[in-house]
């Protein structure tokens, strides 16, 4: 085992790069002229000119092509790759996830964590799972993943919070039990695959 | 044992052996590969996988109890070879739960390992699954024989190393082999099957539970998921855990240990460690390393009023007290308070040591005590001990005791005045005596009477020896053939006719032997010793003796280290003593120490007037040793580094040191300046390996190289009987897996700190009593612990606040009264 990580002890000193940023004026002359040419070259007004003509169409003959978020949304594909979803067994109702912890070690973003336990019923159980959305970046690695198809993503897209490090529980994830029945499933990732009976040789039975 | 020198090829590759070795060990130690499940590499080949197979010569062989022989051509794998290999790991494969995505071995499991690398992607065999279920076999095991593929690993290193033999195999109750496999399947494969379908693993004594030693090491050793620590199950994926390669601080083995640690919980980034695990192989753990790891001090923080009411105590110290679970760094620092400031430095166990290794080196002119334990175990085939408590006081020392009676046919001698049920069980020619305490020198002499060359003994030792001797009688009974005359009736003549016929009888009769008068007094079988000695002696090469804490606490302790030395140079013994404490050997090394403790005491780990403690308990807060890096000194003479792996908020010696103006950048920047004169090298902390080879070969550190000394005084005094005690006495003595305050605050070690006794002696005297010694009393429970024999009561020293070291003062045995009830 190689023992070089434990020989660094200047931790938290990063190879930090300074940006170019010799054009910065020094002098109080200097800034001053440039403000006067940035004001008097009129170039927020070029930076407009299409805002302001889209706005004259809208205003005054009816030509509007927005869409009133958030009060009207345009539907998303069934297979849209947002916020994560978590299924579950649709004979049990039981969660899918077995706690394997193949998502959180696939995650490039490092955005998954799982806590497991031995459960009373003496199987593994989930005992919290988050996925950090300030982290994640969507990748669908995880779904990818997955050995009981049991995340996937879903079509809640508005992932804006006041925290940067907003994440999702097990819970919210989850699909409600009551709404079980409306639980989708496509073929295609993390699926098995159509033609996978031809694909696998048998196992003997004894039975 | 003899080592010779061949050449043998492997897969055309030219390798150096000597005579003797397994053909899987030479691959090994040369970096060919061969699949091999079931072996352990100190332990005796159980060929319960098969996978081994080699061909050797044109001929199979297992190649891990296969032998080398000058010459040999060993081919690893051919076509045959891994049709036989994966017909095997396919065999595994039926009925194995499909479950590695729960499953706690997952990602480091041999099984999944095998079936990958030998490209197993269909099945061709089937059999009835049976139901086999989990069981919690103590309160550190935990079985699932669903995922068990009696490999055996685990029965081997409890029998062949760790000596409690706790396990066995059981009846599994599966459907025997449909018949027609015999004839069409590979035929290694076969009678593995054949076997693996019929067992389980159960605890040997017949109940559910293994009341072992609970060291885990089976655990460790299981290629599957089957067995684990029960504290872990479904707790981390392997992948997950970050190894930090450290060195157990509990005791005087100083094991390498991997520390594995992960964030603590979802909202928790702290580093927390998970478990212990160890290079199997090579090093075996007891249960205080692999189970007593989290006693680090997590709450410490940077507390400049403490700090600084710290420096002033150490300025106007007049003793610091400390304890061995202290790195080499850290005991040079106190040495350099001890040369600047004139503190007294007290710690007890260290000095009894110490003075015990100055007697011996003045008598001997050898600096420290010549041999080491490893080379013990893979040489010696006959051990003696004397003074140390083996299920207690050392792990690995009893592990080298037993695996010598196990891997090199081995015999021994075990001194000791506390009964133990289990020593006598490590193998058939082991030999206990209960002797008295304080009797350690006449165990001495016995030792010298039975090993040495009379011829080269001083006069007066040897005179002392020859008067326990004298010849006398004794009884045997014998068979003999005697002729007697009957009469028979022939049945088909019905003729009577008398015949002369010889049949056996035995008769008793009197006969001369030496009666050896030392046995006598130990407590042994006089009459029939030297018989039982004789069978003993058998084919036997390579001596050694061990000595322990008993002798360096002892009245006549210098006598006894004198006759260490004499013993070490006329009996051709390998000599080894066990240091009292973790690091007691590198504190006797480093330390001037002192006796008594007097004025200002600050305590570091210890009690005082001030106290520095890494338990956070004390004035000021100290890293624990898993907190920090430094290095130890262990039993095997070796300095060994060790890493943090748990981050640490507070102070450490270093920051008090850097105050009083003494201090260095960095703790392990004073590993370079630890003295060269008492055997330490000059190399950067940086720069020392940690780690085994391939070959076993143990690249951890350095190996002490300590100067010879002067001989000086060798004269030995007769015994005179003063230091024996009678009556009721008491030990000072901890239950195994507890050593100090650190593992007693570990979650899993819940020893209690209590009596122990005998099953016996604890029936008689109840649930609680008062030990009244001669300088104070003491109120303790009773718990009983089935493996001590005898009258002798165990007092446990691991928690420092109870001051049990000056109960006892310079003994380890004490007379006591003891009150029942409260
Ligand atoms: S990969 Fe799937 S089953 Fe495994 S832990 Fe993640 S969600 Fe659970
Ligand atoms: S023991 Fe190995 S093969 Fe079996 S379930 Fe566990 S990880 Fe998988
Ligand atoms: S419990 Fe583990 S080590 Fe023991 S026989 Fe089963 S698989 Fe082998
Ligand atoms: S814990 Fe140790 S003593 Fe107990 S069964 Fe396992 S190997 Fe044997
Ligand atoms: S306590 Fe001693 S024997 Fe046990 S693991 Fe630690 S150093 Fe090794
Ligand atoms: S390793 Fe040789 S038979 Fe298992």
């Amino acid at each position: 085992m190689s023992l070089e990580q434990f020989k660094n002890r200047n931790v938290g000193v990063q190879h930090y790069r300074m940006l170019d940023l010799s054009h910065t004026p020094q002098t109080g002359w200097g800034q001053f002229k440039q403000v006067v040419r940035r004001t008097l070259s009129l170039e927020l007004f070029v930076g407009l000119k299409v805002t302001l003509r889209e706005m004259t169409k809208a205003l005054f003959f009816g030509k509007m092509h927005t869409t009133k978020y958030p009060f009207e949304k345009l539907p998303v594909g069934p297979r849209y790759r947002a916020i994560h979803e978590m299924k579950r067994l649709l004979e049990s109702g039981h969660y899918r996830c077995i706690g394997c912890g193949l998502c959180e070690k696939i995650c490039p973003a490092d955005a998954i964590r799982i806590e497991t336990a031995y459960g009373e019923d003496q199987r593994k159980q989930v005992q919290e799972y988050t996925i950090n959305f300030g982290r994640c970046i969507f990748c669908g690695y995880c779904a990818e993943v997955c050995p009981e198809l049991a995340i996937v993503h879903g079509g809640r897209y508005e992932t804006a919070s006041e925290q940067r490090a907003s994440f999702s529980l097990f819970d919210d994830m989850l699909t409600p039990i009551d709404r079980l029945k409306e639980q989708k499933e496509f073929p295609g990732y993390g699926s098995v695959s159509p033609d996978a009976d031809k694909r696998i040789h048998k196992t003997p039975l004894a039975y | 044992m003899m080592s010779n020198n061949i050449t043998i090829t492997i897969d055309g590759i030219a390798c150096e052996a000597q005579e003797g070795e397994y053909i899987l060990n030479v691959a090994r130690a040369n970096g060919i590969y061969i699949p091999a499940i079931c072996y352990l590499t100190r332990c005796s080949p159980t060929l319960a996988c098969r996978i081994c197979l080699v061909e050797a010569d044109g001929r199979r062989v297992y190649s891990c109890n296969a032998r080398v022989k000058d010459g040999m051509n060993i081919v690893t794998q051919n076509e045959a070879i891994l049709e036989e290999r994966r017909a095997i790991m396919e065999v595994y494969d039926v009925n194995h739960p499909l479950q590695c995505g729960v499953c706690d071995q997952s990602g480091e499991c041999e099984l999944q390992n095998y079936t990958l690398e030998l490209g197993i992607d269909s099945q061709h065999y089937a059999i009835p699954d049976t139901k086999r279920g989990t069981a919690d076999w103590s309160s550190v095991l935990h079985y699932d024989a669903g995922l068990c593929i009696v490999c055996e690993r685990c029965v081997t290193v409890c029998k062949d190393m760790i000596g409690d033999a706790a396990l066995k195999t059981g009846p599994r109750g599966g459907d025997p082999l449909d018949k027609s496999y015999k004839a069409t399947m590979p035929k290694d494969a076969y009678s593995m099957w054949n076997k693996l379908q019929k067992s389980v693993i159960v605890p040997s004594n017949g109940t559910e539970y293994t009341n072992c030693s609970d060291c885990g090491e089976c655990t460790a050793v299981c290629p599957v998921g089957a067995l684990t620590e029960r504290d872990f199950v479904y707790q981390s994926n392997a992948w997950e855990l970050r190894q930090i390669p450290a060195t157990c601080a509990h005791c005087s083995s100083g094991c390498h240990i991997y520390y594995e640690t992960k964030h603590t919980a979802i909202g928790n980034s702290k580093e927390k460690i998970y478990r212990v695990k160890n290079e199997w192989n090579y090093q075996s753990l007891c249960g205080a390393g692999r189970f007593g790891y989290d006693y680090e001090n997590s709450s410490a923080v940077k507390d400049k009023t403490a700090f600084d009411r710290a420096v002033a105590a150490l300025q106007k110290a007049d003793t610091i007290r400390f304890s061995s679970m202290i790195t080499n760094e850290e005991a040079l620092m106190l040495q350099t308070l001890k040369e600047t400031q004139g503190v007294r430095l007290v710690n007890p166990d260290a000095r009894a040591f110490q003075s015990f290794l100055r007697a011996y080196a003045e008598a001997s002119g050898q600096g420290i005590y010549p041999d080491d334990f490893k080379s013990i175990m893979r040489e010696s085939d006959f051990v003696v001990t004397v003074g140390t408590k083996l299920r207690n006081d050392n792990p690995n020392v009893r592990y080298v005791f037993n695996n010598i009676q196990k891997m090199n046919k081995g015999a021994g001698i075990y001194f000791h005045p506390v009964g133990d049920a289990l020593v006598p069980t490590f193998g058939k020619n082991v030999e206990t005596f209960e002797h008295k305490p304080g009797e350690e020198e006449l165990a001495m002499h016995l030792v010298l009477d039975l090993f040495a060359d009379r011829e080269a003994l001083p006069d007066s030792v040897r005179k002392t020896i020859e008067a326990y001797h004298e010849p006398r009688t004794r009884t045997v009974t014998e068979k003999v053939m005697e002729e007697v005359t009957v009469t028979e009736t022939d049945p088909e003549t019905a003729e009577e006719k008398t015949v002369t016929k010889k049949v056996p009888k035995t008769v008793e009769k009197e006969v001369e032997y030496d009666h050896n008068g030392l046995v006598e007094a130990l407590g042994g079988d006089a009459e029939h010793f030297d018989e039982i000695f004789g069978k003993m002696m058998n084919k036997k090469e390579s001596f050694a003796l061990i000595l322990g804490e008993d002798l360096y606490f002892h009245p006549r302790a210098d006598n006894l280290a004198r006759l260490a030395a004499l013993i070490e140079d006329v009996c051709a013994m390998k000599l080894a003593m066990v240091p009292p404490r973790s690091n007691a050997l590198g504190v006797a090394l480093i330390c001037d120490l002192d006796a008594e403790a007097t004025g200002y005491v600050v305590g570091y780990n210890a009690p005082g007037d001030f106290i520095l403690s890494a338990l956070g308990t004390g004035d000021l807060d100290m890293p624990a040793l898993n907190q920090q890096e430094g290095t130890l000194t262990n039993m095997n003479k070796r300095v060994v580094p060790t890493n943090a792996a748990l981050p640490y908020g507070g102070y450490e010696l270093n920051d008090l040191m850097n105050s009083l103006g003494l201090g260095k950048t960095l703790t392990v920047d004073w590993t370079t300046s630890l003295p060269e004169d008492r055997g330490f090298v000059a190399i950067d902390f940086d720069a020392l390996p940690n780690g085994y080879a391939n070959d076993g070969q143990e690249h951890r550190g350095y190996l002490l190289d300590v100067p010879p000394a002067e001989k000086t005084a060798t004269e030995i005094a007769p015994f005179d009987g003063d230091g024996v005690l009678e009556g009721q006495i008491a030990y000072r003595c901890n239950p195994q897996r507890q050593f100090s305050d650190f593992t007693d605050k570990a979650h899993q070690i819940f020893e209690p700190f209590a009596l122990y006794a005998s099953p016996e002696k604890a029936e008689e005297l109840g649930k609680r009593v008062t030990v009244v010694f001669d300088r104070g009393s003491l109120e303790l429970d009773v718990i009983v612990d089935e493996r001590i024999r005898g009258d002798i009561v165990e007092i446990p020293d691991f928690q420092s606040n109870k001051n049990i070291y000056a109960l006892f003062g310079d003994n380890r045995y004490a007379t006591v009264t003891l009150r029942k009830g409260s």
